[in-house]
């Protein structure tokens, strides 16, 4: 068993980065105990003139993009029936439901009282597109959460559950693709309402269709990135033949994405604002042609694809694409309508950096826990002794 | 149409006593800042050589109120809009979305809530004229039925031509707003929106939630036919091979 040596050599020091954890958890504790003693303006740089900052542009709204592989993947392998596909459904599935711990932790944060998230579920308001994305959040949770359910309940040896779980997997798959769908594209359509705010570079009346597509294409590339980390993390092998394919289908989500967004700027004769090269223009380019053309061309290679640095590289880029647009869209985009520069606090910037590293911790530890590589749970039987 | 205030940027005298009567009528902290924050409704501000109050437009079809996911933002039939604190649950949406960037908030509360201008709604239903526009010495800001106000700017307009800019802010912008203003200087020049869609925003976002029962019904429906036609042609491969894959399930 090849794999299970290299997965005892290569695992993680524990002392380094628990130490890392720790600190970062700790000074994550702190700035919540200040944010509701103190208010929040004592721990953010959010104003009246900027009322939503790093928490709903990077948190949030890059949170539920991270789910997006998830519902692409079961879609492929329980939809499309392309069963190869299968071994690399569970680790998505688990990213999607960190995503999502991402985006609750962030709106327990950032809603001013957040002890009345209940009053979506009461006061109804359907014209309201936080409306639809409050019950995204809470039905596609549950959706994630069953279908990640027998993973748990196999460890336990629960199989009459999990056998449950699988007689419904298909309308489950269905329904959590839906939810997907509309929740993806509604994140757009929250900034629908701001036409005169939002800058030309980024408004568009198919925002929703923007935010839909550049997602999958960014959750395909987040499969790839994680299939890589985890190689790296737990000495697992690439499976290349799943990821080329996969790498393809990236291309040409982000391809038909690149083309819209190009439409999009056309339409709204926003070519000009690119020529004087200014602020919001040099951050598009740095999207667009870094996040979109760079990836979609390298990408396009055969050979490229085929080699897992290029392929590692290109998911890396497309992600990180997908970050600076969700940055852009809620922060660069709508700076000159308010008329302030906005610059996250420190207080800010800890808590995306400790979720970041609480997601990390989670996964590693469900890594060991769960079969969610093919190969099974990285566990202490499997794995000589070594500190826990 | 209700009622609503028209405001004549010319004839204010910049004596702030709407100010303090907002903040007297609505229970807030004495102090008048320079800027609209959760604890000041209203602003006089000097542009031009002019005094221009800032308030809530009260618009006809408000942004505030078609965003919020609580609907704790209300229009009510004799124009205000209206803001229930006891719902909100702080998503800040509405400051978002307001094209007038109207309602404020409490950054430095523990448990904070929007503040704004609600066209002293209690007032208004009772047949009273807003505190603000009761205070005002000058008849700049003044309440009536929002047909009368129209006419009355109008007139204001047409009887000195060259007195005032041939425009009523409010009239057109995001589909119209229950507080008029009228002035003697470019409205842009003033600090005021001009960049605005003649439609309510709201329409837009409508468009796209007014579809999505079709959109669950027509994407549903297609997810389904998929897997139905995958599924039964690996039911066939199956049948024919007689293999049994990977059966790789739980
Ligand atoms: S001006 Fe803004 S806060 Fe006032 S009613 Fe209109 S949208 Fe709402
Ligand atoms: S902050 Fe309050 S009033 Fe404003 S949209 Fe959110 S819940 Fe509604
Ligand atoms: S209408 Fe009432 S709440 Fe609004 S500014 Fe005037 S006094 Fe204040």
């Amino acid at each position: 068993m090849n794999s299970t040596a290299t997965l005892a050599s290569r695992r993680f020091r524990p002392g380094f980065w628990t130490a890392v954890f720790v600190v970062t958890f700790l000074a994550f504790a702190i700035v919540t105990v200040l944010r509701f003693t103190k208010g929040l303006g004592a721990v953010t740089n959010l104003s009246d003139q900027f009322p939503w900052g790093l928490w709903i542009g990077f948190d949030l709204l890059c949170g539920v993009g991270l789910a997006a592989g998830a519902f692409t993947l079961t879609a492929i392998v329980h939809l499309f029936n392309l069963k190869r596909f299968e071994p690399i459904v569970r680790p998505t599935l688990l990213t999607g439901f960190l995503g999502y711990g991402f985006v609750i932790v962030a709106l327990l944060l950032d809603l001013g009282q957040p002890w009345r998230i209940w009053h979506a579920m009461v006061y109804w308001n359907p014209h309201s597109v936080m409306f639809e994305v409050a019950w995204c959040v809470m039905l596609y949770t549950t959706v994630l959460a069953l279908e990640f359910s027998p993973i748990v309940f196999e460890r336990f040896g629960l199989h009459a559950p999990a056998r449950l779980i699988h007689k419904f997997i298909t309308p489950l798959v269905v329904l959590g693709v839906i939810l997907s769908t509309l929740h993806q594209s509604s994140l757009g359509t929250v900034y629908l309402i701001v036409p005169s705010k939002l800058h030309s570079l980024w408004y568009s009346p198919l925002l929703p269709l923007h935010f839909y597509i550049s997602a999958i294409g960014a959750g395909i590339g987040m499969v790839i990135l994680e299939s890589y980390l985890s190689k790296r993390a737990f000495g697992r092998h690439l499976e290349m033949d799943l990821l080329e394919p996969l790498a393809r289908g990236m291309v040409v989500a982000l391809g038909i994405y690149g083309l819209m967004r190009i439409q999009a700027i056309y339409r709204n004769h926003a070519f000009g604002t690119l020529l004087d090269f200014g602020y919001e223009g040099r951050m598009f380019l740095l999207e667009f042609v870094m996040g979109v053309i760079l990836p979609v061309v390298l990408m396009s290679f055969r050979r490229l694809r085929s080699n897992p640095d290029w392929l590692v590289g290109g998911a890396f880029l497309a992600v990180m694409g997908f970050v600076m647009n969700r940055l852009n869209v809620s922060i660069t985009g709508m700076e000159a309508a308010s008329g302030i520069r906005y610059i996250p606090s420190a207080m800010e910037i800890i808590v995306s950096v400790g979720l970041v590293a609480t997601g990390m911790a989670v996964f590693a530890f469900a890594v060991r826990n769960l079969r969610i590589f093919p190969e099974g749970p990285v566990t202490e039987s499997q794995v000589p002794e070594e500190g826990a | 149409m209700g009622m609503g205030l028209l405001i004549d940027a010319t004839r204010c005298i910049g004596c702030g006593a709407c100010s303090s009567a907002c903040k007297e009528q609505n229970k807030l902290p004495a102090k008048v800042e320079e800027v609209l924050t959760a604890y000041t409704w209203t602003t006089v501000q000097e542009r031009e050589g002019l005094n221009v109050r800032r308030l809530c437009m009260h618009c006809e079809v408000p942004t505030c109120a078609s965003v919020c996911p609580v609907a704790a933002l209300k229009k009510t039939p004799e124009g205000p809009v209206v803001y229930d604190s006891e719902r909100c649950m702080g998503c800040r949406y509405c400051m978002m979305a307001c094209p007038y960037e109207i309602p404020k908030y409490q950054w430095d509360r523990p448990v904070p809530v929007i503040g704004k201008c609600i066209m002293c709604a209690g007032r208004v239903k009772d047949g009273q004229p807003t505190a603000c526009a009761a205070a005002c010495p000058a008849e700049a800001t003044t309440f009536g039925k929002k047909e009368d106000l129209i006419w009355e700017a109008r007139t204001r307009i047409r009887s000195k031509p060259g007195a005032y800019v041939d425009h009523i802010y409010g009239l057109a912008e995001t589909g119209g707003t229950s507080v008029l203003m009228i002035s003697n200087v470019p409205f842009e020049k003033l600090g005021m929106k001009t960049n605005l869609p003649s439609d309510p925003p709201a329409q837009r976002t409508w468009q796209v939630l007014s579809n999505i029962p079709n959109f669950v019904g027509v994407w549903g429906a297609f997810l389904f036919g998929v897997h139905w036609i995958t599924a039964r042609r690996d039911d066939v491969a199956k049948a024919e091979h007689h293999t049994n894959g990977r059966g790789d399930r739980s």
